[in-house]
C-alpha cells in the first residue's frame, strides 16, 4: 500500500516539482509550438526533396515526438532532484526504489501521449492531412506505446543526470538519434545497412512502422506484434536505467561521492 | 574608441565564455550535424543530389540561429542570475553597447556549427565548397553571423518581461529555419509568407553564403543583411531603454 502511495502520489509531486517545463509558458512554447513547426518543417523539406507525402511526415514527427518529455521530463524528474539538494535525504528514505524512479515515468508517459495528440492534430489541421477517423483508437494505443517505450529510453537519461551534470547533451544527441535512425523523416529502407540494424534495437521505429500501417487501415491485430516490440523495447532501455541508477546509488554510497557530478 | 573597445572587450570575453560551455558546443555544434544529415539523405534519397551544400550551409546557418534564439533571448535574465545584472546596468556605458556584443558572441559560437557542418559533409559526404566569390563569401561569414547575433539581441529585448525568454526563443528555432528556407527554397513556402522571409537576416545571410559559394549576387543579399541588422539595432535599443528606464525608476532590475 505505501509502495503505490510513494509510485503514484510521490510520482506526481515529485514529476510536477523537477520538471519545470509544466509552466504553461514554458510547456506550450516548447511542447506545443515547437513539436508542430518541426513537423511543418520537415513536411516542407520532403516536398521540396520531392521524397515523401505531408502524411508521412506529420505521422512520423508526431509520434517521434513523444521522446520530447520522454527524455527531457524523465531526466529532469531523476537528476532535477540534485539541483534541488533533495538527493541526498531522497535515498536516504526507506521507501521502494522502484516505486521512487518507477512512479515518475507515469505522469511522464501521460504527458508524452498528450504532447503526440496535441501536434499529430494540429500539424494534421494546417498540412490538410487526412486521418480516417475509425482508425482513431488504434492509433491512440499506438501513441501509448510509443510514449511508454520513449519513457524507458528516458530512464537512461535519469540515470546519467545521476553521474553527470551535463546529462541534456547526451539527451540532446539521443533525440537527435531517433530523428535520424527510426525512420522518422527518411524512410528505413534509404539509410544504410548498420543504420537500419541500428534502428531496430531502437525505441519510435516499431511504434512508427504500426502507426503508419494503422493510417493506412490497418487493425490493432495486425501491428500486435510491432506495439509488443515497442514496449518491450522501452522496457528494456527502462529497466537498464532503473538498474544503472541503483548501480550509482549503491557506487555513491560506498565511495561517498553522492553530490559528485 | 572607447565604444568599440567595450564592444571588442564584450565580444571576445562572451565568445570565450560560450566557447567553454559544453552545452552550446556539445548540443550547439552537433544539431547542426544531425539536420545536414537529415536533409543529405532526404535530397539523396528524392533524387536531389545538386541540392547537398544547400543542406550543408543551410545547417549552419540554422545552427547559428539556435544559438542565438536560446542563449541571446535569455542573456538578461542569465546576468540577473549571475548576479551581474545591476553592476552592467550601472556601468557607465550604454546597456546596449555591452548587449549587443553579447549576443553577437553567442552567435559567433555558430561559426562552430559552419566548421562542424562543413567538414562533415566534405569527409562523409564529399561534398565540396566552391568559393565563386572568396571576398563576398569572406564577408558573408561575419555578416550573417552578426545580423543573426543582433537579431536575437531584438528578439531578447521583445520578450525581456518574460521570465521564460529563452524557451519562448528556443521554441522559434523552428519557426525561423522554415521560414529563412534554410534547407530547401521558400518558394515552397504559401505566398503570403514570403514577406516574413524577407524581414529575417537568416534569409539574406543564407542567399549571401549560397550566391557567393555557387556564383550570383551576393552583394544584394550582404546590403540587405546589414540594413536588416541596422533595423533590428534600433528596435532593440529603443524597447531596452524603456526597459532599463521603467527598472530604474520601479526599483525592479532584480526582479524576475
Amino acid at each position: 500500500m505505501n509502495n503505490l502511495r510513494v509510485f503514484f502520489i510521490g510520482g506526481l509531486i515529485a514529476y510536477r516539482a523537477l520538471f519545470n517545463w509544466l509552466n504553461p509558458w514554458i510547456f506550450i512554447p516548447t511542447l506545443v509550438v515547437a513539436p508542430i513547426f518541426q513537423v511543418l518543417f520537415f513536411a516542407f523539406l520532403g516536398r521540396s526533396a520531392g521524397l515523401e507525402s505531408d502524411r508521412f511526415y506529420v505521422i512520423g514527427n508526431a509520434l517521434q515526438i513523444a521522446a520530447l518529455p520522454g527524455l527531457f521530463a524523465m531526466t529532469f524528474a531523476v537528476s532535477g532532484e540534485r539541483w534541488s539538494q533533495t538527493l541526498s535525504p531522497l535515498l536516504a528514505t526507506p521507501a521502494s526504489r522502484a516505486a521512487i524512479f518507477l512512479g515518475r515515468a507515469l505522469p511522464v508517459i501521460v504527458n508524452a501521449a498528450f504532447v503526440c495528440v496535441v501536434s499529430f492534430v494540429g500539424s494534421a489541421l494546417i498540412l490538410h492531412v487526412h486521418i480516417a477517423s475509425a482508425v482513431t483508437p488504434v492509433l491512440a494505443v499506438v501513441i501509448i506505446a510509443t510514449s511508454i517505450s520513449c519513457t524507458g529510453f528516458g530512464m537512461l537519461g535519469a540515470g546519467l543526470g545521476l553521474r553527470w551534470r551535463d546529462a541534456i547533451i547526451a539527451v540532446n544527441l539521443a533525440d537527435a538519434v531517433l530523428l535520424v535512425f527510426c525512420g522518422v523523416n527518411i524512410p528505413i529502407a534509404s539509410l544504410p545497412a548498420w543504420m537500419q540494424a541500428t534502428s531496430e534495437y531502437l525505441p519510435v521505429t516499431h511504434g512508427l512502422r504500426a502507426a503508419r500501417r494503422v493510417a493506412d487501415g490497418a487493425a490493432l491485430g495486425d501491428v500486435t506484434g510491432l506495439l509488443l516490440a515497442e514496449v518491450a523495447i522501452g522496457a528494456a532501455y527502462g529497466a537498464i536505467g532503473y538498474f544503472w541508477i541503483r548501480y550509482l546509488e549503491g557506487a555513491a554510497r560506498r565511495g561517498a561521492t553522492l553530490e559528485n557530478a | 574608441m572607447r565604444t568599440a573597445r567595450v564592444f571588442w572587450i564584450g565580444w571576445l570575453v562572451h565568445f570565450k565564455l560560450m566557447s567553454r560551455s559544453p552545452f552550446a558546443i556539445g548540443v550547439g555544434a552537433t544539431w547542426p550535424i544531425v539536420n545536414a544529415t537529415l536533409a543529405y539523405f532526404m535530397y539523396r534519397a528524392g533524387g536531389h543530389p545538386e541540392t547537398l551544400l544547400y543542406a550543408s550551409l543551410g545547417s549552419a546557418v540554422a545552427g547559428i540561429w539556435s544559438m542565438a534564439a536560446i542563449d541571446a533571448t535569455g542573456a538578461i535574465q542569465r546576468q540577473r542570475w549571475y548576479g551581474t545584472l545591476e553592476l552592467l546596468v550601472g556601468a557607465p556605458v550604454p546597456f546596449a553597447h555591452i548587449l549587443l556584443p553579447m549576443a553577437i558572441a553567442i552567435s559567433t559560437t555558430g561559426i562552430y556549427c559552419l566548421g562542424t557542418t562543413l567538414i562533415w559533409g566534405r569527409l562523409v559526404y564529399g561534398i565540396p565548397l566552391p568559393l565563386a566569390h572568396p571576398l563576398a563569401f569572406a564577408l558573408a561569414v561575419p555578416l550573417t553571423i552578426a545580423s543573426v547575433g543582433v537579431l536575437g539581441f531584438a528578439l531578447g529585448m521583445v520578450l525581456v518581461r518574460f521570465r521564460a525568454a529563452s524557451h519562448i526563443g528556443n521554441s522559434l528555432e523552428y519557426p525561423i529555419w522554415l521560414a529563412s528556407g534554410l534547407l530547401f527554397p521558400i518558394a515552397v513556402l504559401p505566398a503570403w509568407s514570403h514577406p516574413i522571409s524577407w524581414g529575417l537576416a537568416t534569409t539574406w545571410g543564407m542567399r549571401a553564403l549560397l550566391d557567393s559559394s555557387l556564383g550570383g549576387h551576393p552583394w544584394h543579399d550582404l546590403a540587405l543583411c546589414a540594413g536588416l541588422a541596422i533595423v533590428y539595432a534600433a528596435i532593440g535599443i529603443a524597447i531596452l531603454e524603456r526597459f532599463v528606464d521603467a527598472a530604474r525608476s520601479r526599483a525592479t532590475l532584480s526582479l524576475t
